[in-house]
């Protein structure tokens, strides 16, 4: 057995931590910069069809916004690419060979397309033409899926391992690429969390048009955002709880003690109840306070009143998930999508009702769900990846045989600083987001403050010189004089 | 040298040449952008330093793309020296990711606090860049000074690291980066900044071939077997090849650097100081081959297994070049001098 084996369980418990804590920072940028790079392609692509400046303000206004929340995800997501060699050198090397090609195939494909046209995009508005201002947003955008693509398949697969050998120091062989990346949990997921990614955006932009419609009500722009996002909750909610139910329906599958964990249920029957609320006690393996309804578990997990759903005491304790926290994390989600979800229906109905812009109720409403999108994420990053424990790799590699043989007190050092550190400076940028959202968008949206200036080829003296100054005309026409 | 690779299998040694070429250019992309951080303090004026920070603002997160990769890509190539090089240089890892944190979001904060807040942000950039290339600096000296490995575990101690080279090596990297920038600043600025960065550039310059004898030297020190490498016939051939061509572009570079005004000629020391980072680096590369963690691990033993270096061999190929082909046309997008005046908010 290798080293880690004996690690102490402070140490797998303080690597366990940090990585809770730098993961769960981390997944909020990227899920925010995944729908927002698709709904800014989405207004770029409406505004050249039909030329309204409302389009192109939204556009402007999101792209600041966008920017800042990218450069958190890029500096929050390094520290990921390096915690996983750091703190989990047993699981990076037993899980190398599958894991890291996976990793590296993200970074060739994503990271490198996203930053290679993030600048043009933010800074190139200004300097190159329309066609190809669309060509690099949209390459972001199409960046930010790929990404997605390539960690969800590397997590789906920790999730449902297939397609691999044990070889001779314990590392596991890839024998099938096809079957690694397409495994049976990954279609489910990557659909999830994709929709999850937008909805959390359309949340964040509904907050947001609804913000500065109950200080406006005819302000244009913020109109035009709170209509295009209770459109997307209105439709997007009920295909993602669809999708959630079909995940749910692929973990009793391939995880049935995560879905135990989940649901609460500690003993094997058929006709599972479904538990509204409980405490789960794992010493007595039961649920304290428990209220429920019969059978009903099992009719959403088996679509049968009568299916049998395997309690937690079909597995041994040792391999028994973290059910507390799996199990609230769980409600937290399904009881935050379903708040998601009557949003959109609401908004459904003053639509037909044609009072969607003149109901300050619903606009405070959507202001309070503003972060509901990400809350929905948190805890439902929570849940799978509680719900996988005591395993890193499902049924094949334990969390214990996982971690570094780095001291306790290096753990704690560490800990200490990312938390302090990521406090300080994704707070302030948190703020700092809060308070360009705060701004009201409007026609005249100036373009991004740190514009670098206008090509000065022509200034400098010598074999560059002959070219004057050119007259760059911005797109749309005029959209107002920077302010000095 | 193919003596040391015959019978061996090729594709470790394929994977070893682009992993050296993804942290040569982690190196040289990113090394001027941390660069041009450390010159903070000596450009006090907020004007100059919103220049400084907009000749880098569109490509940088590029450029750190690249130390993703350089991660990644260890982990999917030689996931055993992945393993044990992050354990074995613990601090100086988790330092380094604090401090591309703190510079990495100062590029949107100084523009986005209030103006009583933004020096703050200047100080995070300034010392986020200082504090990553100190770090970089000293885990390569520490892979020169030997990792201690049992069983594809790191076994050292979570102090081993420290010592007077590595040290060294930090401050070298630093001002070797310093060096970068100011020549790059030389390249895309113009009037009193640019001026000034024909001084920095001068006397870097002079800081940067002593730093790299030093270095050199003592690396040769610390290891017999990398000087016996150095001066074994015909091996001297090529070893000597390095310092001689260093000398060489030193001349360039000071010839670049001795005019009045503005014109063609800045870029010149700028791609000196380039120059010198590669030969160090093949220099580096030439002394530790077959080695991947030194004295420990060679690149049989911590390769992948067959298929993973294939499938991954597959993306390095196809993307490596599309990647430098829009990296390059994002450079040529926004190239020429920035001039102060642009209108911010």
């Amino acid at each position: 057995m290798s080293a880690a084996a004996a690690a102490p369980a402070l140490a797998v418990l303080l690597a366990r931590g940090q990585f809770g804590f730098t993961i769960a920072f981390h997944i909020l940028f990227p899920a925010f910069s995944i729908g927002l790079a698709s709904y800014l392609a989405v207004l770029e692509v409406l505004w050249l069809i039909t030329g309204r400046e409302a389009y192109m303000a939204a556009f402007r206004y999101w792209l600041k916004i966008f920017s800042v929340g990218f450069a958190m995800g890029v500096v929050s997501g390094l520290v990921m690419a390096y915690e996983i060699g750091a703190n989990w050198s047993g699981y990076s090397f037993k899980a190398g060979p599958i894991l890291g090609p996976l990793l590296a195939w993200e970074t060739l494909t994503a990271f490198f397309l996203e930053a290679g046209f993030l600048g043009i995009m933010i800074f190139g508005l200004e300097r190159v033409g329309k066609k190809l201002h669309m060509f690099a947003t949209s390459m972001v955008a199409i960046g930010t899926l790929i990404s997605a693509t390539w960690i969800l398949m590397a997590n789906s697969w920790m999730q449902t391992p297939v397609g691999f050998a044990i070889g001779k120091n314990g590392e596991f062989v890839p024998t099938d690429w096809l079957a690694i990346c397409f495994n049976p949990s990954f279609p489910f997921r990557w659909v999830h969390m994709v929709i999850a990614a937008y909805m959390s955006v359309a949340f964040v932009v509904g907050a947001v048009g609804a913000f500065h419609l109950l200080r406006d009500r005819r302000n244009e722009v913020a109109r035009l955002m709170f209509s295009m996002a209770m459109w997307m909750a209105a439709l997007g909610m009920p295909v993602q709880i669809l999708a959630g139910d079909a995940q749910g329906r692929n973990t009793l599958e391939y995880q049935p003690a995560k879905i135990a964990a989940m649901e609460g249920d500690f003993t094997t029957q058929a006709g599972q109840p479904l538990v509204l609320f409980g405490l789960p006690n794992v010493a007595k393996a039961r649920n304290d306070y428990e209220i429920a309804i019969p059978k009903i578990g099992s009719m959403i997990l088996t679509h049968s009143l009568d299916g049998s759903v395997k309690g937690l005491d079909a597995f041994p304790k040792k391999d028994w998930p973290a059910v507390f926290v799996t199990f609230w994390a769980f409600r937290v989600m399904v009881g935050m999508g379903m708040l998601m979800f009557l949003l959109g229906l609401v908004s459904l109905w003053l639509r037909f009702r044609r009072r969607l812009f003149d109901t300050p109720l619903f606009h405070r409403a959507a202001m309070v769900m503003g972060p509901a999108g990400f809350i929905c994420i948190l805890a439902g990053w929570t849940t799978t990846e509680t719900g996988r424990q005591p395993w890193t790799v499902y049924g094949v590699l334990r969390t214990a045989d996982s971690v570094a043989p780095v001291t306790v007190h290096m753990l704690l050092f560490s800990c200490i600083l990312i938390v302090a550190i990521y406090t300080v400076v994704f707070g302030a940028g948190i703020r700092y987001l809060l308070a360009m959202m705060a701004n009201p968008p409007s026609l005249s949206e100036a373009p991004p403050a740190n514009d670098p200036p206008q090509r000065t080829q022509g200034i400098t003296p010598g074999p560059a010189g002959g070219e004057g100054k050119r007259h760059e005309t911005r797109p749309g026409g005029t959209f107002g004089v920077p302010a000095e | 040298m193919m003596s040391l690779i015959s019978g061996h299998p090729i594709l470790p040694v394929i994977w070893a040449c682009i992993m050296a070429f993804v942290i040569l250019a982690y190196v040289t992309l990113d090394g001027f952008d941390l660069g041009v951080g450390m010159l903070f303090p000596v450009a006090p004026d907020p004007h100059d330093r919103d220049v400084m920070v907009n000749t880098i603002a569109p490509v940088w997160d590029g450029n750190e793309t690249w130390l993703v990769l350089g991660g990644s890509g260890l982990y999917g190539a030689f996931p055993a020296a992945y393993s044990v090089i992050l354990p074995s240089i613990y601090p100086l890892v988790i330092l380094m990711l604090m401090g591309l944190i703190f510079r990495g979001v100062a590029f949107e904060f100084r523009f986005r606090a209030i103006e009583a807040q933004r020096h703050w942000w200047d100080w995070s950039f300034f010392g986020g860049s200082v504090i990553a290339a100190f770090c970089q600096g000293a885990i390569l000296g520490a892979l020169i000074q030997g990792t201690k490995v049992v069983n594809f575990q790191f076994a050292g101690g979570s102090f081993d690291w420290l010592t007077p080279f590595t040290i060294f090596c930090g401050f070298a990297v630093v001002l070797g980066y310093a060096l970068l920038g100011a020549s790059w600043l030389l390249w895309r600025t113009t009037g009193t900044l640019h001026a000034k960065m024909q001084r920095h550039t001068f006397i870097l310059g002079i800081v940067m071939l002593a730093m790299l004898a030093i270095v050199s030297l003592w690396t040769g020190l610390l290891n017999a077997n990398f000087m016996h490498r150095w001066f074994a016939w015909p091996g001297i051939l090529a070893s000597a090849a390095a310092p001689i061509l260093s000398v060489v572009l030193a001349v360039i570079f000071f010839r670049g650097l001795a005019h009045d005004h503005a014109g063609e000629h800045d870029r010149v020391p700028f791609f000196c100081a380039l120059g010198w980072f590669v030969l160090g680096f093949l220099g580096l590369g030439y002394s530790i081959f077959p080695m991947i963690v030194p004295p420990s691990l060679d690149i049989w033993q911590a390769a992948s297994v067959h298929s993973s270096q294939v499938f991954l061999l597959v993306g390095a190929v196809v993307m490596i070049p599309l990647i430098l082909g829009y990296n390059a046309m994002s450079y040529y997008i926004f190239r020429g001098k920035i001039e102060p005046g642009a209108h911010y908010h």
